[in-house]
């Protein structure tokens, strides 16, 4: 039924473990009136085929955005790319001509919206829209176009497909008007497909469904995925790696195994600690101070110094740039080394239950202490 | 679908009893004798005056009075002026040409309204944009027959381009100026509005993903913007057409036309109360029909609204 | 926020009916239902939401916080568009209450002798076709003009804020009946409606014309009142108001009228000069104010047969009118930019 659909890409298809995407030292501002916003300040990563990267963070910490920037969908004004390089399959679409640029947009990377109602067209057919993919990059006739939407729908697992092709999108639930969504990003087989939090506005149950689409439908394609989030219990099944994201900037990037037992940032460690677990039913749950930085007015040195449990004098000062702190990951805290030392004795003394990944005591040991 | 227009039509009984009822009120209660309010600024002889009691069915009281109205509306009985000339003959020769005069005041305020309101949303902060957002303004400021006198002046008289006055066999070309008075305020309006509707839709998530699947940009201004966005602005026109039939009341009776308008100016100036009731009267049920159309119609263009 | 109307966008004399329906709960709310991460108190959850994906919301929290109102103000200070049309209202109500202090010309004082006779040594404007001094009727024409305004706005955004209220906050049926008598008046066309009303009423004065444009004017205000209402009384701030035992009046008055009036501030602004509007039609009809009462649309229509021969007398009291509308209208175009977000 796959194959079906799939329609060759012009041109060889990248091998699988190329970095089909890099993303080198992106810089992302918006200008208002207010003043300018540094949303995206350097961040740097490289998604390969087949594989899926997780950028983690909460609202505000730049992860859509730079997300946007590479889809080439930033809404400018206010937004403007002021620095760096993004590279698909070797080129870069920054220098790109507009007209390539689309060729590669929605063929070869394709984006999964947070909330399918909005967007969604709402006055047109979900079936129109899925056949327009084929009719505008294929040339495909309206009747080919529905012949191939009715096929997608079914391979995202939305029953009576035939039946459903012509409804609009609020006839459909959130769930399925997310299945129609990711209908549209897969349609054309693309290279790198990025989900901006797909499952944020489904309700729970409907998440898991989701999320096994997501592992189902790219299990054995050399898609790469990007999966932007804010909830770290839906990165730790389907990730390969996974990028914590603050004020703009990558503070930590490892293999999905190694973040969750081994956080080298106090930011990661935070948040793996704010996890509410059964095992620790009863006890007040964690958070971390402060508030996050307003981005007109990023703090000096590293970023997240006002809410650190560990500053130092020179964490005010100084930006930490991103240290090499094992195989494959970086943290961007000048006492990585102490986090990581403190993380590694608690984390063989953690249980891992249910294979749920672990988490972090010390972090609470250290604030309650 | 069905049940929408079912519930409209509904919906609409009650407004229509009640807004004939209210112009019926507005005409017979106001203080002193009704038929010298009705007469005007003539002297009444006693067979005018039998004629008109007769007309107006005054010696029944006010509800039957009333069944009498919506009688004369539903048998198409509208009265006779004061001349005796009945007001549904004046109506046959009137509306046609008032409908040829709104159809070109529609067509100038599409023509020049959408494209200058698609331009203005799609380019938001722009010159083009905040010059036209303060034209429209001037524009809907001026009152019509303001506008219709300086358009006649300087545009008629002293550029000698089209006509002050429209001939009596009311060729097209004559019409075109006072189409143009007659649309300019409605112009005014569409381009606000549409260039509202494309500058809300054009930062809307599903345009953004019209331009993530890879879309160029003509097919996601043309296909995905502009579709969402002439909801409104259809509807609008729509229930303009409606509006304009009354509106050309004033363009009417300053460029002299013989339509439904002109008879009205003329009646109001001389004071034929009864034939202006019943123009009025006619004027508004276009108007209750044309929203109702209107309404149809925007279940039509928007899939959204047929559940509802 | 979709329950605000742009009122100068074409909902405002017509056709609202079409528009609403469109801005009912079609869109979600934004709000994401059940953040993970961990919100370090609950005040930033406000703050934060949202702000990845809308660069506004970001701009938005610098600074000091600030109310819709005060930031509105704050905007307003500096606006042309806002302080041109303010310092030419003032001045058109100076004009209106001391007409003497620009002319000491009577403008009921004519001489069919001086009929359209030029400008002249005090009398800049010249004569209209009655022999009046032009200029002095147009200084007097005002007063007539912007009571009209004052007084239908004023009477119609109370019948109309008190209607649309009420049906919005209590819903239901009383919602219903009120709504429908809302329609009813709304299907009446403001001039068509005042024509019918004023051509078979005898001695007509300021207050029968600002009665009949009452009458007729209010229903847009009710409309407007009510979904803004309706979109204020279901806020969380309300429901928690409530929660805790407020009463219906104080919860009328306290929370949702104080948020909900911003855009009916707006429409009555932009009222103002569609009622001026209409009364110089209905003045020009004949069928408005009385010819002994000096009005701007008295004096146009006076004046139409002179039209080729001397436009003078016709287009000075034109402008008059003319700017006197435009000023409302871009008054009240500037407070609507001004207080609503998502225009900036």
């Amino acid at each position: 039924m796959t194959t079906s659909v799939r329609i060759d890409n012009p041109g060889s298809p990248p091998e699988p473990g190329h970095a089909l995407l890099e993303v080198e030292n992106l810089h992302v501002e918006f200008r208002t009136r207010d003043g300018v916003a540094k949303a995206v300040n350097g961040v740097s990563y490289e998604l390969h085929a087949g594989k899926t990267l997780a950028i983690l963070g909460e609202s505000g910490s730049g992860k859509s955005v730079s997300a946007q920037a590479v889809m080439g969908i930033l809404d400018s004004p206010p937004g403007f790319i002021t620095e760096g390089k993004i590279r698909f399959d070797g080129q870069d679409l920054l220098t790109m001509s507009e007209k390539d640029r689309r060729t590669i947009r929605g063929e070869r990377i394709s984006m999964v919206f947070q909330d399918a109602l909005s967007a969604l067209n709402p006055v047109y057919s979900v079936g129109f829209q899925i056949a327009e993919m084929f009719r505008v990059h294929r040339g495909a006739s309206r009747k080919e176009g529905m012949a191939k939407a009715v096929e997608l729908m079914d391979r995202v697992q939305i029953p009576a497909a035939k039946g459903r092709v012509k409804d609009y999108p609020h006839e459909f639930s959130g769930g399925m008007r997310q299945r129609i969504m990711i209908a549209i990003a897969i349609a054309l087989d693309p290279d790198v497909l990025i989900a901006d939090e797909p499952t944020t506005a489904l309700d729970v149950t409907v998440q898991a469904q989701v999320m096994a689409l997501f592992s189902d439908l790219l299990k054995d394609s050399n898609t790469g995925l990007i999966l932007i989030t804010h909830d770290l219990g839906v990165v730790a099944d389907v990730a390969d790696e996974i990028a914590v994201m603050y004020a703009g900037r990558i503070v930590e990037r490892a293999p999905v195994g190694e973040i969750y037992a081994r956080p080298a940032h106090p930011y990661t460690q935070g948040l793996l600690a704010s996890i509410p677990r059964v095992d620790r039913k009863g006890q007040a749950l964690y958070a971390i101070d402060g508030l996050p930085p307003t981005l007109t007015r990023i703090p000096k040195g590293c970023t997240f110094h006002p809410r650190c449990s560990r500053v130092q004098d020179n964490c005010r000062v100084d930006v930490p740039p991103l240290y090499d702190v094992g195989p494959q990951r970086v943290s961007a805290c000048h006492y990585w080394e102490d986090v990581l030392a403190e993380t590694a004795t608690t984390a063989d003394a953690d249980a891992l239950t249910d294979g749920e990944p672990s988490s972090v005591r010390t972090a609470q040991g250290d604030r309650r202490g | 679908m069905g049940r929408y227009v079912v519930r409209r039509l509904l919906q609409m009984i009650p407004v229509f009893i009640g807004s004939t009822l209210l112009i019926f009120l507005l005409v017979n209660l106001t203080p002193g004798d009704p038929l010298l309010n009705l007469a005007g600024d003539r002297a009444l002889d006693p067979t005018v005056r039998a004629q008109l009691t007769e007309q107006f069915h005054l010696n029944r009281n006010v509800f039957l009075q009333y069944l009498y109205f919506m009688q004369g509306i539903f048998t198409l009985d509208f009265g006779t002026t004061f001349s005796g000339r009945p007001v549904l003959d004046i109506m046959k020769d009137a509306f046609p040409i008032t409908i040829r005069l709104a159809v070109l005041a529609l067509l100038f305020e599409a023509v020049v309204g959408l494209p200058a309101g698609l331009i203005a949303g799609l380019r938001r902060g722009k010159l083009f944009d905040s010059t036209s957002l303060i034209a429209s303004l001037v524009v809907i400021a001026i009152p019509i027959f303001v506008l219709g006198f300086v358009i006649q002046l300087f545009v008629a008289i002293k550029l000698g381009i089209g006509s002050p006055t429209v001939g009596v066999t009311t060729p097209w070309k004559d019409l075109l100026l006072p189409a143009v008075v007659l649309g300019s305020l409605s112009l005014a309006y569409i381009l606000r509005l549409t260039r509202t509707s494309v500058a809300e839709n054009a930062r809307s998530d599903y345009v953004r993903t019209a331009t993530a699947k890879g879309l160029g940009r003509k097919r996601v201004v043309t296909v995905h913007l502009l579709r969402n966005s002439m909801i409104p602005v259809v509807t609008f026109l729509g229930a303009d057409l409606g509006a304009l039939m009354g509106g050309a009341l004033v363009t009417e009776g300053i460029f002299n036309i013989k339509g439904v308008g002109g008879t009205l100016f003329l009646s109001i100036t001389r004071g034929e109360t009864a034939t202006v009731v019943s123009l009025v009267t006619v004027l508004v049920l276009v108007y209750l029909v044309a929203n109702l159309v209107v309404d149809l119609l925007y279940a039509v263009l928007d899939p959204r609204i047929r559940y509802a | 926020m979709p329950s605000r109307q742009s009122p100068s966008d074409g909902s405002e004399t017509r056709s609202a009916q079409g528009v609403t329906t469109q801005q009912s709960g079609v869109r979600p709310t934004g709000d994401s239902p059940t953040p993970i991460l961990p919100a370090a108190s609950p005040a930033s959850t406000a703050a934060t939401r949202d702000a990845d994906t809308d660069a506004g919301d970001i701009s938005g929290s610098t600074g000091k916080p600030r109310s819709l109102f005060t930031d509105a103000l704050f905007d307003l200070r500096r606006k042309p568009m806002f302080l041109i049309p303010l310092v030419l209202i003032l001045f058109l109500a100076v004009v209106a209450i001391f007409p003497g202090l620009f002319t000491s010309v009577d403008p009921r004082f004519c001489q069919l002798s001086d009929a359209a006779k030029g400008p002249e040594a005090g009398h800049i404007f010249g004569f209209n076709r009655q022999g009046c001094d032009t200029f002095s009727r147009t200084v007097h024409g005002a007063r007539a003009s912007l009571e009209v305004g004052l007084l239908v706005t004023v009477g119609a955004v109370l019948l109309g804020a008190i209607v649309g209220a009420v049906a919005g906050f209590y819903g239901g049926l009383v919602d219903s009946i009120l709504s429908r008598l809302t329609d009813v008046f709304f299907a009446l066309p403001l001039l068509l409606g005042a024509i019918v009303f004023l051509s078979s009423f005898p001695n007509r004065n300021v207050f029968v014309v600002s009665f009949a444009l009452i009458v007729l004017g209010w229903p847009q205000i009710a409309r407007i009142m009510r979904g803004s209402v309706i979109g204020v009384k279901d806020a969380d701030y309300v429901l928690a108001a409530r929660a805790l035992g407020a009463k219906d009046r104080r919860l009328m008055f306290r929370h949702v009228l104080p948020n909900a009036i911003a855009p009916v501030i707006v429409v009555a602004t932009i009222s103002l000069g569609i009622f001026i509007v209409a009364e110089a039609t209905l003045s020009y009809l004949g069928i408005g104010l009385p010819p002994t009462t000096v009005s701007w649309g008295g004096d146009i229509n006076s004046a139409t047969d002179a039209l080729r021969t001397t436009p003078r007398i016709l287009l000075i009291p034109a402008a008059a009118l003319s700017i006197t509308v435009l000023s409302f209208i871009l008054l009240g175009e500037a407070v609507r930019e001004a207080l609503d977000p998502r225009l900036r």
